[in-house]
């Protein structure tokens, strides 16, 4: 990994997050009737009141967007984008009447745990099916399986959800049909805790996950690329086991070219949350947007934009970093 | 080449009259292009039940929003019983939903609104996505390659789903092409990235540099060289973002993100996933079949996107052609 490598993704991700506080300021500029307008009247409409003077509409507009409609649009701008960087001040929400990012810090955690338990999820599958699928071409368990990936990936992930929901919660019982934890479990390190932690988050997480299974396809198509390969010939010549051919000269060379699904991959299943969280009622920060959707609460909508992007450039980055350490290639192809 | 213009005239005749061929007549020219083009496709396409199964299915949701809307009368409340069972009446073989209105009635008349939304987000991200792919394919290594490609980086990694919500929430848009556009944001990059690279590689071939060096213009290269390579990967694309787009306006709908102005399977959904369809049997069916019909439109997309690619896939057909005889007689291959 050579340092202009790392330099060069790290520019383009502080980029990228530039790029989205500056949308999420072009979008408060570019609301129906501008960003006053559209302010005034929520405000109005929480207060009660309907009698305020301009100045105080201007400074709570400004306490709550971190945008002061007084002043020029180009120091709106910078005030905006320094507000953000330097002090994480996203303003703070018309409803909760709380800072945004106070919300959304509570929140967050619980959607980085079921999302990163259905990526580990979906993924792990994806690649191991892949493999399998290729290794036994044109049998019946590679139409079999193939099959199965195609249907799924016809299925939304949330109607996923909403039939895992009506079958195994519902019909079932065996899980919880929504929230978080189970209600009079004692928080802290014990088993109940954990048990129901984790089974409150597997349903989500596995509707979730079945956004990485398109994986186990393209996993196939470079692992049947790699089987005319020379050296795995070569290695079936030499009488190797058939596991550590799968194992090592298979799954190892087909998961590198994966790459940037694999980036793009963290990036989709976090933000699929937004739908996720809402179907199970999961208490995370997708369903924190859905309900500032529903209340037109503006800046901690944007907030939670800019903060999922934050996140998935957080996420991409480390995939990045980490990458280039199990495969040499990168570092050295990357132009 | 002092006069590059008539150079260039004078090449393309020689080498059109060097060729060992005769120079052709239009209609047999246009005759090759289409046995090439609509013919060949077609009949490898009858062998591969996956492209001839999709656009069955696809065909008969064409069907639906075509002839099925004149036929059908849209439904209005009260048309019939509240909440009939499926399978029961011929009036309304899918059942009635709770305002009496028939959900087969229901189901075609929002099929017109989806194949909107598709058309345009389709239209609006492949055409993009080809715009972009091509021009900065085509000008490697030069400032607008290093522009175009940071911009689709920069596109790719902003989260795409929270940041539609964002776009949507505060549009509101109520037009079915509208909301394609606005859906096609976030689907565009990725094939970019895809054309782009498959233009370096066309690049690189003999026969480009070749016409490069006998001065054919590149306009003429692009089109006879390049456009006829990608069309296979744009069409593949188009199915797959298609997928994309349902899948993106039924949630948003199904989480009631989207104002509800038209009938859609997403609305629909919705309306029974808060009336607690899921624990109410009686209901069941006001929400299985919209779930059906996602289901059964994405599946055609993947199913045909799956078949264009073993169509067009020249590493694939190389592979397969010489297998599919054995297919026949059921040889197991190996490599």
């Amino acid at each position: 990994m050579t340092p202009r490598y790392l330099l060069k993704r790290l520019g383009q991700a502080l980029l990228t997050f530039f790029v989205t506080i500056t949308v999420s300021f072009g979008l408060y500029q570019a609301m129906p009737g501008g960003p006053t307008e559209a302010m005034k009247s929520v405000i109005l409409s929480q207060s009660g009141s309907t009698g305020m003077d301009i100045d105080r509409l201007n400074t709570l507009i400004q306490l709550y967007t971190n945008v002061n409609p007084d002043q020029p649009v180009h120091v709106q701008y910078l005030n905006y984008v320094r507000d953000v960087v330097l002090y994480q001040d996203l303003g703070r929400s018309f409803f909760k009447n709380e800072k945004v990012t106070t919300l959304i810090l509570q929140r967050l955690p619980w959607s980085m745990f079921i999302s990163l338990y259905a990526f580990a999820l979906g993924y792990s599958l994806s690649i191991i099916l892949g493999v399998l699928t290729a290794y036994k071409e044109k049998s019946r368990f590679d139409s079999g399986v193939s099959s199965v990936v195609i249907a799924l990936n016809s299925i939304p992930y949330y109607i996923v959800g909403v039939v895992l929901i009506y079958f195994l919660a519902i019909e079932q019982s065996y899980f919880p049909v929504g929230g978080r934890i189970g209600s009079g479990v004692p928080v802290g390190y014990n088993p109940d805790f954990m048990i129901s932690l984790v089974k409150h988050a597997a349903l989500p997480a596995i509707s979730m996950g079945v956004l990485a299974t398109s994986a186990a396809l393209s996993m196939r198509g470079n692992a049947i690329r790699i089987l005319g390969e020379d050296y795995v010939r070569v290695a079936q010549l030499r009488g190797l086991r058939d596991t550590r051919i799968a194992t090592q000269y298979l799954g190892h060379n087909a998961i590198l070219p994966m790459y940037t699904q694999f980036m793009i991959g963290i990036a989709g299943v976090f933000s699929s949350a937004v739908i996720v969280e809402e179907v199970f009622s999961y208490p995370g920060m997708g369903l924190l947007m859905f309900e500032a959707v529903k209340t037109q609460d503006y800046p901690l909508l944007m907030g939670t934009l800019i903060v999922f992007t934050a996140i998935s450039l957080t996420a991409i980055f480390v995939a990045d970093l980490t990458y280039s350490l199990i495969d040499p290639r990168i570092s050295v192809d990357e132009s | 080449m002092s006069n590059p213009e008539s150079d260039t005239f004078d090449l393309q005749n020689l080498y059109d009259e060097s060729s060992d061929h005769e120079p052709e007549s239009r209609k047999v020219r246009l005759k090759r292009a289409i046995d090439l083009n609509a013919l060949a496709p077609a009949r490898v396409a009858s062998d591969d039940w996956r492209a001839l199964l999709g656009g069955a299915i696809l065909a008969v949701f064409v069907l639906m929003g075509t002839v099925g809307v004149a036929l059908v009368d849209k439904p209005t409340s009260g048309d019939a019983p509240v909440l009939a069972a499926p399978f029961q009446a011929l009036a309304y073989p899918f059942g009635t939903d709770v305002f009496g209105q028939p959900i087969h009635a229901q189901l075609i008349h929002a099929t017109p609104g989806i194949f909107k939304m598709i058309f345009a987000g389709a239209v609006v991200s492949v055409g993009f996505a080809a715009v972009v792919g091509v021009l900065s394919g085509f000008k490697h290594g030069e400032r607008i390659d290093t522009i175009l490609m940071t911009f689709t980086d920069v596109v790719i990694t902003i989260p795409g789903l929270p940041l539609i919500i964002v776009i949507t929430a505060i549009f509101q848009p109520e037009n079915p092409y509208l909301v394609g556009v606005f859906l096609g944001i976030d689907n565009w990059p990725g094939l970019a990235r895809t054309v782009r690279s498959q233009v370096l590689s066309i690049r690189e071939e003999s026969y480009v540099e070749a016409s490069e060096i006998m001065g054919i213009p590149l306009s003429t290269i692009l089109r006879r060289d390049i456009l006829s390579q990608l069309m296979p990967y744009v069409m593949i694309n188009g199915a797959i973002t298609s997928r994309r787009i349902i899948f993106e306006s039924v949630g948003l709908y199904f989480l009631g993100i989207l104002p509800f102005t038209t009938f859609n399977w997403g609305v629909m959904m919705n309306l029974a996933y808060e009336g607690n369809a899921l624990t109410r049997p009686e209901m069941l069916h006001w929400m299985v079949f919209p779930m059906l019909c996602i289901f059964l439109l994405s599946f055609s997309l993947v199913l045909l996107s799956q078949g264009l690619d073993s169509l067009f896939n020249v590493r694939l057909r190389a592979r397969h052609a010489n297998t599919t005889k054995k297919d026949a007689s059921h040889t197991s291959q190996s490599d």
